[in-house]
């Protein structure tokens, strides 16, 4: 499912079957979650029910009742409508999902040490099962291994195509439930009950169905709810003031203008833009364990990145060649890279290919190697004896100057130091004893990283970059990526620590991590991000948990979060701002009868009193519909500060909010005329 | 920690004490204050005519002859152990029928300026009822009635409403205006000068 | 026009030099600081908490709080309420008033307690002087405490962090009338004595006039009251007129310096609020927002005055001076508006001018402005955390807007609060358009409007408005004096006051308990123009959308209708 096409918004996939589960959805007791479709809903029915009357008794503007009636109709089936797409989409995901999770035969160990083992379905293990599993059987469930080693295709969740090697004990244990093992065996021990899987949860949240609803749309519904009681109160005391003002205005033209007041068009889609926010999240390949959680990305202050594997590409280096006196650049590159040849640790290939870059052409000779020098603990030095005999050492200063047996020059000294003063790791190259220079290895930023880090500052984001190496080498790793504060040196203790004192401040910290001994940091941060890859410790103590198991992948998961926040915002500005042009098009309608001069409030000049009502009833279901897209895709993000995100918000959906009804409302009033059904 | 601060005592006691303090220490103050420094105002700036009070400038008082300056409409007869005033909507078919009744008064009274529009002040009823003002526009209006009944040269009575106008304090405070009472009061001792 | 202008201006600079420095001083009293007038007072107050046993060094939770708010109120009532119905036994009743009926005295003893003082009665004809002294001028006192002294907590609660306790009312209180009522209504009485307003203690004098008859001209000890009914956003008249009786406010001066007095602590608050969050931006901004809709009332309000009534202008009448029924000659329209603006801006409800008089459209101001919950400046305290409760939620939709839980001063905004603010939101509607749409229906009701056609629905709009954001001002055609509204206003009045405190405390003290989180460029500036523009929008949208269908059919209708030349 990794990387796999978003389908179009409206994919008659997901369309077609959306179409009559909005109908499903009218069922009240389904609506009486949403107050504001449900007001809509009952306000249509008691519509619909002095529709049938007048049918019966012939009342007056029977036709225009008849559509005001159906439309309101068409405002809760839209919104409905809205909320069925939304899971739809999240349910196609769900059944490619599920399409990995077939029942699998098990083999059941009686104990660890048994030999022997009885075949039985996956839906029958138990938690503290244990399980044999061997090459090309599907792992049948969530376990941790025991015992064993084994490389795992983990393709049906992550996408990733290359396998991974998962082992017991460690920070790779876990395996997921679905996923196959291509080489060796393992023994694991079941951590899921039947049903509960990591695939069970994740298709669950995909399908909405047991999506919580998160703190700010709790929030955000009870202020639409106080507001649909105001302009209850409103509508409800509009028909005393107007009989005191001698005139009776139809129930049915209240309940028009009473839908169209309260936030129907937030209302209907807010569910669909909680789905569709966490369908963006399962897209980006993370899975959340709540919404709370996606929310509070959206509110991280401070950003904990473990230096190795997200700011740097991990393994150091080669940066510089740093000859000593009376050696050439030259003679230090090509001495350094045959001593590197048969080196296949990433820093011996990265001298390598730094030296080849450097001399500019393969040198003659790579063939001048006899003997391959192996690192050992003994001397501590790696590197390669030549074919006339010469010997060539690399290795930290200490072991190559004792393997010379003479002390380091000052000039050596200086260079030494200055590596290391600016966070690098100093590598000295020697040919028969004599040292020749030193090569700059370096932790390697990874590009594009400062840029990130400066998007993050920008939306008030902190990053803390968090390493084990020493303060000084992490300066200037900090300095150069760009991060605003490190902790080197760091424990897990000490990562706690960073946690609790950023919380006591009142900040947000949002954290990723794999390992065991993370487990404690996790499950502190208010936003933890396990790797999928990580130990089933970590895994649970995260709150969202990353397939990929990138570690930059944090900063995308606070952009859904706020893109999520956003969405709702916006529609409830637009929702709101509205409403002024829906009243100069019903108010003067309903009161012109009473006070003619009040014709005057009828700035759009609407043709006729029921041809205002109903177009601007028309434009209130429409822009349901119109919207749906954008509350699908959620508003456009870009990283900026707030009071920039704000003026441009409200610039759009406050203002636009303000116009665009009374542009729409027009039109529709225009073309309903035109139409002759009024 | 709060579950031990008391309630009924407190509001009984502050209730006393407040009721004491701003209810008779804090008028009886100020009374004193007030009365032995300004007792002139204190008491109501009351005006004495050989020792008998014949009003306050403050309040205005019904003037009906026409040898005298008129004050505003009252809604209450300027009674002034009352006040208040007509509170009829500008759209009151009831005010513009009182207005209109008494453009139509004016107009018969003052023969001299009855071609002239009638200054809004002299046809509204005041607020309180017992505004003792009127605005120039207005004294000068009944100058000609006035001076006519009093036998007066009309420049005299002019000069004396001029003499009487008061205007904007610091120049740009409240209204020009002229006192009713006043005016009278000074009308009367020129006439007595003769 | 142009001396009008200039009065404007000259106010808006006086209000703001006065309420700046006043505010820091408020600041200093809430926080339990010494002020200059620490060495006199000091000992006074411990002496009345020793007495009082109000255990002043102990903070109170919101729900105490609350708890004792709500007990002084009632016992305030029971006081008051006592004192109204056994007058006649009472001393200082040299008019020989009779008891007030049950009805008009469970109106005016919640008036008075509320801080609204709608008065149904008229004062020179119903209350002896002990009532007004001991009843009424009290509840000035104590009820304009009780406002100052709760908004203060509040504050204190958007700041504290991970505290239970948000003050000690009993502190509080007592502090807001020792330490600013009580020395500025001295300073204010004598200043107005000085102007002419009554200080004594005669029935009334007796005046033989120029024509002959006898005048009787009531007093009394008027300016001791008036002081602190402008001071204090009471507005209770010492006489049935109000402010526009010439001895309740006889100069232009004592006219300048009543309508100072009006928004002089309502707007101390801003910069008190800035310096007890220690981010005086913060003040200015909401400051900033309360001036913008104050003066776009005024020159609603000042502009359809200056323009004299329509109605007039096929008569023979010269309307230099604007619409002049119902106002007074040394005041003129500049004046009447203002004022009408201060006293429905504030919660003070004084009048210098009759309000029933005013043209459509320059009625239609004063009542918006109680409409929205008088939060633009608003009663002494009560303005203030109302203006709270919209800045919770503008702060919510602003916050959502740029994708972060919405933020307050560092306290995130999240469902209770956000539920605790709608409630208090829901006071306005059901009391102005629930109790009003009665009003509107009701024969028994109906009787009391004067005006027919869309003034009297603004009558009845007016009344309800009043009641409910506890201002007091009336269109006083209205005959409120009957039992039906003297109940029904009663109950609109304990609603506007009593479910905007609880509730607002309720979000001091949620608040109070939370961590507060520095500030980034992620969290938006609640300081600045778009902030001030968008609270401003909140406040228009939210009240105009609440009430524009209401007022179509009052004030506008009538407005509408009298530029086609229609009486009703």
């Amino acid at each position: 499912m990794r990387k796999q096409q978003d389908t179009s918004l409206f994919d008659w996939r997901v369309t077609r079957p959306a179409f009559r589960a909005a109908f499903a959805k009218l069922d009240p007791r389904i609506m009486a979650k949403n107050p504001v479709m449900f007001v809509t809903e009952i306000v249509a029915a008691l519509s619909t029910l002095i529709f049938l009357r007048d049918l019966v008794t012939s009342g007056q503007d029977l036709a225009l009742t008849g559509q005001i009636a159906a439309w309101l109709w068409f405002t809760v089936y839209f919104a409905n409508f809205a909320e069925a797409v939304a899971e739809g989409r999240g349910r196609a995901r769900a059944d490619s999902l599920r399409a990995t999770q077939t029942e699998t035969p098990a083999k059941r160990l009686a104990s660890p040490g048994a030999t022997s083992h009885e075949v039985v379905s996956s839906s029958g293990l138990k938690p503290g099962d244990l399980v044999l599993v061997e090459v090309n059987d599907i792992v049948p469930a969530d376990g941790e291994i025991v015992e064993g080693i084994a490389s795992v295709d983990e393709s049906a969740i992550t996408g990733e195509s290359a396998p991974v090697i998962r082992e017991a004990g460690g920070d790779r244990s876990a395996v997921t439930g679905g996923t196959r093992v291509v080489s060796d065996w393992i023994r694991i021990r079941i951590t899921a009950k039947p049903g509960e899987s990591f695939l069970d949860r994740m298709i669950a949240m995909v399908e909405g169905a047991e999506r919580q609803k998160t703190p700010n749309e709790i929030a955000l519904n009870i202020l639409l709810t106080g507001m649909t009681i105001i302009f209850l109160i409103v509508v409800v005391t509009l028909r005393p003031f107007t009989a005191y003002s001698g005139t009776q205005i139809p129930v049915v033209f209240l309940v028009a203008l009473l839908v169209t007041l309260i936030p129907t068009t937030i209302g209907g889609l807010l569910s669909a833009i909680g789905i569709a926010g966490m369908d963006r999240l399962v897209k980006a390949n993370v899975i959340a364990k709540s919404g709370r959680a996606v929310e509070a990305a959206g509110d991280v202050d401070v950003l904990l990145l473990d230096k190795t594997g997200t700011i740097t590409f991990g393994a150091r280096m080669a940066d510089a060649f740093e000859p000593l006196p009376g050696v050439s650049a030259r003679e230090l590159a090509e001495a350094s890279l045959l001593a590197s040849l048969s080196d296949e640790t990433p820093e011996g290939r990265s001298i390598v290919d730094f030296a080849r870059r450097q001399i500019g052409r393969v040198p003659a000779g790579t063939d001048k190697v006899a003997k391959a020098i192996a690192f050992s603990a003994n001397t501590r030095v790696s590197g390669a004896d030549l074919t006339d005999g010469t010997q060539l050492r690399k290795g930290a200063s200490d072991s190559i100057l004792s393997w010379c047996g003479m002390p380091g020059t000052p000039e050596l000294r200086a260079i030494v130091e200055r590596i290391a003063k600016s966070g690098g790791t100093p590598l000295l190259v020697a040919r028969d004893k004599q040292v020749l220079g030193v090569v700059h290895l370096k932790d390697i930023v990874k590009p594009g990283i400062r840029e990130r880090f400066a998007e993050l500052r920008r939306m008030g984001v902190r990053t803390v970059m968090i390493t084990g190496d020493n303060p000084l080498t992490a300066a200037a790793i900090a300095a150069e990526a760009g991060v605003d504060d490190f902790l080197a040196e760091a424990t897990p203790e000490r990562k706690l620590e960073l946690i609790r004192k950023e919380q006591a401040e009142g900040k947000l910290v949002a954290m990723c991590g794999d390992g065991s001994n993370d487990a404690p940091a996790l499950a502190q941060a208010d936003v933890g991000v396990a790797m999928n890859t990580g130990t089933p410790a970590a895994r649970e103590a995260g709150n969202l948990i990353d397939l990929d198991s990138d570690p930059t992948k944090l900063i995308e998961i606070v952009l859904v979060g706020k893109q999520l926040l956003i969405s709702r915002g916006s529609l409830t500005t637009f929702s709101i701002a509205n409403d002024v042009a829906k009243y100069f098009a019903i108010l003067p309608a309903l009161f012109v009868a009473a006070y003619p001069a009040l014709d005057a409030l009828n700035i759009m000049r609407l043709a006729s009193p029921g041809s205002a009502i109903l177009s601007a009833v028309i434009f209130n279901a429409l822009i349901i519909i119109a919207l749906i897209p954008l509350a699908l895709r959620g508003v456009a993000y870009k990283p900026a500060t707030a009071a920039s995100l704000l003026r441009r918000n409200l610039l759009i959906y406050g203002l636009g909010g303000l116009i665009v009804p009374f542009i729409g409302i027009k039109a529709i009033d225009m073309i309903v005329n035109a139409a002759g059904i009024v | 920690m709060e579950s031990n601060t008391p309630i009924i005592r407190p509001t009984l006691v502050l209730l006393v004490l407040f009721t004491l303090l701003t209810g008779v220490v804090y008028p009886l103050a100020v009374w004193g204050v007030g009365q032995t420094i300004f007792p002139r105002e204190a008491n109501g700036s009351l005006i004495e005519v050989n020792g008998r009070v014949v009003g306050s400038e403050l309040v205005a008082q019904s003037f009906t002859g026409p040898e005298w300056f008129w004050p505003r409409p009252s809604a209450v007869s300027y009674d002034a152990s009352s006040s208040g005033g007509s509170n009829l909507a500008t759209t009151n078919p009831a005010l513009l029928a009182a207005v209109q009744d008494r453009i139509a008064a004016l107009r018969s009274a003052e023969s001299a300026t009855s071609k002239d529009r009638v200054p809004v002040d002299l046809v509204t009823a005041s607020g309180s009822g017992l505004d003792p003002d009127i605005t120039p526009a207005a004294a000068h209006f009944q100058a000609t009635r006035v001076a006519l009944a009093r036998g007066l040269d009309v420049g005299e009575v002019r000069r004396l409403i001029q003499d009487h106008i008061q205007g904007r304090t610091f120049g740009f405070l409240g209204e020009p205006r002229v006192n009713i009472l006043k005016l009278n009061l000074a009308l009367r001792n020129v006439q007595s000068h003769e | 026009m142009a001396p009008d202008i200039l009065q404007f201006i000259v106010y808006a600079a006086v209000v703001t030099g006065l309420a700046w420095p006043l505010g820091l001083y408020l600041a200093r009293v809430y926080e339990g600081g010494a002020t200059f007038a620490s060495p006199v007072l000091a000992p006074v107050e411990r002496a009345i908490h020793a007495l009082a046993g109000s255990r002043a060094d102990h903070g109170q939770h919101w729900t105490r709080y609350s708890l004792c708010v709500l007990a002084f109120s009632l016992g305030s009532f029971g006081f008051l309420y006592a004192t109204l119905r056994l007058q006649h036994l009472l001393p200082l009743n040299p008019q020989g008033f009779g008891p007030l009926a049950p009805d008009l005295a469970f109106n005016t003893a919640v008036s008075f307690v509320t801080n609204t003082n709608w008065q149904a009665y008229g004062g020179e004809t119903t209350m002896s002087y002990f009532s007004q002294m001991a009843g009424l001028a009290v509840q000035n006192f104590v009820s304009a405490g009780v406002g100052m002294a709760v908004c203060a907590a509040i504050i204190r609660g958007f700041f504290a962090r991970e505290q239970k306790a948000i003050g000690n009312f009993w502190v509080d209180l007592t502090r807001s009338i020792l330490y600013v009522l009580l020395p500025l209504s001295i300073l204010m009485t004598l200043f107005l004595v000085w102007q002419g307003v009554p200080q004594n203690f005669l029935a009334s004098v007796t005046a033989t006039t120029v024509e002959g008859a006898q005048q009787v001209i009531a007093q009394g000890p008027a300016a001791s009251q008036i002081a602190i009914k402008q001071l204090g956003t009471n507005g209770g008249g010492f006489w049935n007129a109000n402010s526009s009786v010439p001895y309740e406010n006889p100069t232009p001066l004592s006219n300048f310096a009543e309508m100072v007095a009006i928004l002089l602590i309502p707007a101390a608050f801003c910069s008190m609020f800035g310096r007890m969050v220690r981010d005086m931006r913060q003040g200015v901004a909401i400051f900033a927002a309360m001036g913008i809709l104050f003066l776009g009332a005024l020159a609603l309000t000042y502009g359809s005055e200056v323009g004299g009534n329509p109605a007039f202008a096929r008569l023979p009448v010269e309307q230099p001076a604007g619409n002049m029924e119902g106002k007074e000659v040394r005041f003129g329209v500049g004046n009447s508006a203002l004022w009408a603006i201060a006293t429905t801006a504030a919660s003070n409800g004084s009048v210098n001018s009759m309000h029933d008089s005013f043209t459509p459209l320059g009625a239609l101001a004063p009542m918006l402005l109680m409409q929205v919950g008088e939060v633009v400046f608003g009663g002494v305290g009560s303005g203030f955390y109302g203006m709270l409760s919209f800045v919770v939620l503008t702060v919510f939709l602003a916050g959502l807007m740029v994708g972060r839980t919405p933020e307050y001063l560092g306290k995130k905004i999240e469902a209770r609060e956000v539920k605790l603010s709608v409630i208090a939101f829901l006071v306005m509607p059901v009391g102005v358009l629930g109790l009003g749409a009665l009003a509107a229906v009701l024969p028994i009701a109906l009787a009391s409007v004067q005006d027919a056609g869309p003034h009297g629905l603004s009558e009845i709009l007016y009344a309800y408005s009043s009641a409910t954001g506890n201002n007091g001002s009336a269109f006083a055609g209205f005959g409120a004096n009957v039992p039906y509204h003297n109940t029904m206003q009663g109950i609109a009045m304990l609603l506007g006051r009593f479910v905007y405190i609880v509730p607002m405390l309720a979000v001091a003290g949620s608040l109070a308990a939370k961590k507060s989180a520095p500030a980034s460029s992620g969290t938006f500036p609640t300081h600045g123009p778009l902030f001030v523009t968008l609270l401003v929008a909140v406040i228009l949208i939210l009240g105009g959308l609440t009430f524009f269908p209401a007022l179509a059919l009052g004030p506008i209708a009538e407005h509408v209708s009298m530029l086609a030349g229609q009486t009703f």
